[in-house]
């Protein structure tokens, strides 16, 4: 490591003396060394070098004496080689490394959520008040019987389209991971194990856990598949597509050896593919090897980033005996990936929603399956919007987090997170009480329910189902007609 | 009777508890006049014990049969017989610290306040109802319950 | 310059009414002009129209096509259509009489065929689905022309006007019917469009309907998934394919269907017995895109009977009676003590409690014999 870095640090730690009364806390609670303090002057300072912005520190501060800034571009400005090229070039010079990030793309693309408006009633039919009128989220997530079928898959109901994604034990502490599971058991929807196994004192949950078998087949055994509700393929993430998992040794903690089955200390690798799955037909039979394994009694999900050809590889998947399709969009966020690959890799959730719901209703099975979205949902009005662009439910991942304490400084492969949540150290994981993050999940649920209600109530409607694939509830604003097509709404001013 | 007890489980080492006791001690109850003002640094009644990763608040067990109230000369530490509650009366303490010395859980510090020696001690801030650690515990380590006997 | 119906979507207010006799009796129509002429003021006079069943016992075994051209060259088209695919029994230009309220009518013709079986053979389908592929084409391929009703021993009259104008218009007092199901409008634009009347139909359904239904995008995808084109982007339309959909394809019995469209509460379904409950958590997973979701109350007429319906919260008004034989369902109460004075019970259905009347089982032999 050279000991000259070409660039100056990104964030500054401002400390105001006036306010700071030296109780310490920030020095205790950062994760990454940059709060200190000098035993010998009582002085407290800041190296400024090791702060990622995580804001444990102003968060924790009880005289609010801190403030963290972001330095300005350390070169003259540069619309072609901005900022974070430079940081990335130097960074690369200096380790000969690949980048690798943390959660979710942040790059400028659009964000068609951003881009589309709902609709409300207005004189020719009434709105709908969902405090005084029964309002319906019941989703159920599975195979629908076709008329005559003399078999049924089971159907699995959630309380609110809402469910949280998978994020495995191992890549999220024990504390982040039961907060998810008393949370979704509390409001009756589902949390995802991630591809780490459901740890041993975690199974009271596992009816609303849905069980994934990722490339790794981490944790992965006849008594954890049907414990679960759902069992879940992982092909793919929308951070990473095409990408597999490296969990570092320093992870695999005695309880995350025992939960993954691995020997302790050993890194965890995750292929990029499934070994056994080199085509559409393998799937196939991984599909059925599930389904026997849990004699019929789980519906199977098969989860795959948005790629560009999503709508064929969506029908594949429902004819390969699917009952759930999830997509997890470009904006899906992850515990670690090259930054190349989650920054320009894969495509935007709305478009791979519309593309999919219209490519299974034109082979006429859309109704077969259920389509379940992830990957960016950052308010109530994005999981309405996909919904009505033809999802049955929505996973949200980030969201949750952010609701758990999480500030996006995207150092989740470090091991250090100061919120206690991608981290294994007792030290750092122990500040998120489950008991306290469930409340904060189950609240998000709650507030979320809330206001899809609000919205689902001025359309007119009672019922989520009423929304699902209604496009005519959505108007875009400044898309083009491509973009419209690809999207199956009409612009914003158009009549019904 | 209520008291405080840890849950080791939670505590995140961040020595609020400590900041909070000493902000309800404090003659202003303000954080900025106690610590810059009062000078009250240093006197909280509850300390955070580390032995990292683990850490866990100390204070005073309010115990059935407390040492520090026989063994003190100037009858200033009394239990009170309605709520449990050991408290000193400060203007009768003589700082002999008699009460330091024989407490079993090292609840008690040597003090001073305008001059006066005062025992640093958990009175479960029996003036304003829920202790201020167990109010201002961000992540809810310390608990404020009535267990039963021996607990 | 405006679009047409069918270009765009129209909401519309309405009036509705409909009567059945159950022992078969066939009345003529003026009664139930009667009827809409009393809520005259639930239409602003840009659309009227009736259903009528048992009007043509002479070609009962014929499926009875009533088309609206706007020109020559569209009659031409479809007839060539027709010739193709049916054998034509008889054809006649729908009777009409001037009536001064009543703007430039389109061409108005009617067919009584029956299909080739050749044709049949060739499309590998069912005679119905035959049928009504048929009808879907020519409303969505020739342009100017428009099946309005296309059932046997019915037909529908309809066009842009107040009810009780259409009616003498056509001349519905020389028709003798055991049902009539009939349809004011008051649509939010002005659509200038014959076609765009109700009622709208498909085979022997034929569907009044007043409200807006706010789940119409929801419930349009999930009939197009079955090979349905909505023409008319109107709510009728969702509806009358729905229950073809569910009841002539899916074999559902029509008081089943109804419970999709007006789908109970989970509420209601979580506290009913484990078999019923079963079918009706069924029905709303695998349904529950057809589920009309907002304001609505319909008359839904068919062969040997009709069905009255509410959205499972009633926001439109319905009222039922009976009297005899006759049972009624109109969007007033006044509507129906208009034409039956000495009514003997009336009562306001709940939402999503259908109201069914058909005929009586010896009365269906003796007509269909």
């Amino acid at each position: 490591m050279p000991t000259l870095s070409l660039m100056p640090t990104e964030f500054t730690v401002v400390r105001n003396e006036e306010k700071c009364i030296k109780c310490l806390a920030c020095v205790r609670q950062c994760g990454f060394e940059a709060q200190q303090y000098d035993a010998e002057d009582d002085r407290l300072y800041a190296i400024d070098a090791n702060c990622v912005n995580c804001q444990r520190c102003v968060s924790i501060c009880p005289a609010g004496a801190l403030t963290i800034y972001k330095n300005p571009p350390p070169l003259r400005p540069h619309a072609f080689w901005t900022e974070n090229h430079l940081r990335n070039i130097a960074k690369q010079a200096e380790t000969g490394g690949v980048l690798l990030t943390g959660m979710g793309n942040d790059q400028p693309f659009p964000a068609y959520f951003d881009r589309l408006l709902l609709n409300a009633s207005q004189v020719t039919n009434p709105s709908i008040d969902p405090l005084r009128e029964p309002m319906e989220l019941r989703t159920y997530l599975g195979r629908r019987p076709e008329p005559g079928a003399k078999t049924r898959t089971p159907l699995v109901p959630i309380a609110t389209p809402i469910m949280f994604s998978a994020m495995s034990y191992g890549s999220i502490s024990h504390e982040a991971f039961a907060s998810l599971a008393r949370a979704a058991k509390e409001f009756d929807t589902m949390f995802n194990t991630g591809e780490g196994g459901l740890p041993g004192d975690l199974y009271e949950y596992a009816d609303h856990a849905v069980v994934q078998v990722a490339s790794g087949r981490f944790g992965v055994h006849a008594d954890y598949l049907n414990a679960g509700r759902i069992v879940e393929i992982k092909i793919g993430q929308g951070a990473k597509p095409g990408i597999g998992g490296h969990l570092p040794g320093e992870k695999i903690t005695a309880p995350v050896a025992a939960t993954r089955m691995i020997p302790e200390g050993t890194d965890a690798l995750s292929p990029a593919p499934h070994h056994d799955i080199y085509s559409i037909e393998d799937l196939k039979q991984l599909i059925f090897t599930l389904k026997e394994a849990t004699r019929y009694q789980k519906p199977v999900s098969v989860k795959v980033s948005a790629v560009h050809n999503v709508a064929a590889i969506a029908s594949g998947i429902a004819r390969a005996g699917a009952d759930i399709i999830a997509i997890d969009g470009f904006r899906g966020g992850t515990g670690a990936a090259p930054t190349m690959i989650r920054d320009h890799v894969g495509i935007p959730i709305e478009l791979a929603i519309a593309a999919v719901d219209q490519r299974l209703r034109d082979e006429g099975i859309r109704n077969q399956v259920s389509l379940v979205a992830a990957g960016g949902f950052r308010s109530s009005a994005d999981v309405v919007k996909a919904i009505a662009l033809g999802a049955d439910a929505v996973y949200i991942a980030t969201a949750a987090l952010i609701a758990l304490g999480c500030h996006l400084c995207q150092k989740c492969y470090t091991g250090k997170c100061s919120w206690g949540i991608a981290t294994q150290d007792p030290y750092r994981s122990r500040r998120l009480n489950p008991e306290i993050g469930a409340e904060r999940l189950y609240n998000l649920l709650r507030g979320w329910s809330h206001e899809i209600k609000e919205m689902l109530g001025g359309m007119g409607i009672n019922s989520i189902e009423s929304l699902r694939g209604n496009r005519l509830h959505l108007r875009g604003v400044g898309l083009n007609e491509v973009e419209l097509k690809l999207l199956g709404v009409k612009h914003a001013g158009e009549a019904m | 009777m209520q008291k405080v007890y840890a849950r080791p489980a939670w505590c995140m080492n961040c020595h609020l508890c400590e900041v909070n006791c000493i902000i309800a001690h404090s003659r202003s109850r303000d954080l900025f006049r106690a610590y810059k003002r009062e000078n009250l640094r240093g006197t909280a009644r509850v300390i955070v014990e580390e032995r990292l990763p683990l850490s866990v608040a100390v204070q005073c067990r309010h115990c059935d049969d407390p040492i520090c109230v026989a063994g003190c000369i100037s009858g200033a530490m009394v239990k009170d017989p309605a709520t449990g509650i050991v408290y000193c009366q400060e203007d009768k303490c003589v700082g002999c610290w008699t009460c330091v010395a024989g407490c079993p859980y090292g609840a008690i510090r040597p003090g001073e306040k305008n001059g006066r020696p005062v025992p640093l001690k958990c009175d479960l801030c029996r003036e304003t109802g829920e202790p201020a650690c167990v109010a201002g515990c961000p992540n809810r380590a310390l608990v404020w319950e009535e267990r039963g006997a021996g607990a | 310059m405006m679009l047409k119906e069918g270009e765009y979507r129209i909401p519309s207010g309405c009036a509705i009414s409909g009567f059945i006799n159950r022992d078969g009796r066939r009345v003529n129509g003026s009664a139930i002009i009667q009827s809409m002429a009393l809520m005259q003021e639930r239409s602003n006079g840009l659309g009227g129209g009736f259903a009528a069943y048992g009007i043509y016992p002479e070609y009962q075994d014929y499926y009875a096509l009533h088309l609206l051209f706007e020109d020559k060259l569209s009659r031409n088209q479809v007839e060539e259509l027709i010739k193709d695919n049916f054998y034509i029994e008889a054809e006649d230009r729908i009777p009409t009489r001037h009536v001064r309220s009543i703007g430039k009518a389109p061409l108005l013709w009617r067919y009584f065929v029956t299909p080739r079986m050749a044709k049949i053979e060739e499309s590998q389908e069912t005679e119905a689905d035959f049928m009504s592929r048929l009808v879907m084409r020519i409303n969505d391929s020739v342009a100017g022309a428009y099946v309005v009703s296309s059932g046997k021993n019915m037909g529908a009259f309809k066009g842009v006007g107040y009810p009780e104008d259409i009616g003498e218009f056509f001349r519905l007092d020389e028709y003798q019917a055991y049902s009539w199901i009939a349809h004011g409008r008051f649509p939010t634009n002005t659509p200038g469009w014959w076609g765009g009347a109700h009622p709208f139909t498909l085979l022997d359904w034929s569907v009044v309907h007043n409200g807006e239904i706010s789940s119409y995008g929801a419930n349009r995808r999930f009939l197009e998934m079955y090979g349905y084109k909505m023409t008319l982007q109107t709510d009728t339309e969702v509806v009358a394919y729905a229950i073809d959909l569910l009841v002539r394809r899916h074999g559902l019995p029509l008081e089943t269907a109804a419970r999709v469209l007006a789908a109970p509460f989970w509420q209601e379904i979580d506290r009913l017995p484990a078999v019923e409950r079963e079918l009706y958590t069924h029905l709303r997973v695998v349904y529950g895109n057809l589920l009309l979701n907002g304001p609505f109350s319909i008359i839904v007429g068919f062969s040997g009977g009709f069905m009255a319906l509410n959205d499972r919260i009633k926001l439109r008004p319905l009222v039922a009676a009976s009297c005899g034989a006759t049972l009624y369902a109109a969007s007033e109460e006044a509507a129906i003590r208009e034409i039956c004075p000495d009514v003997e019970k009336v009562w306001y259905p709940r939402g999503g409690e259908p109201v069914i009347g058909r005929l009586e089982e010896e009365t269906q032999c003796r007509l269909s014999a």
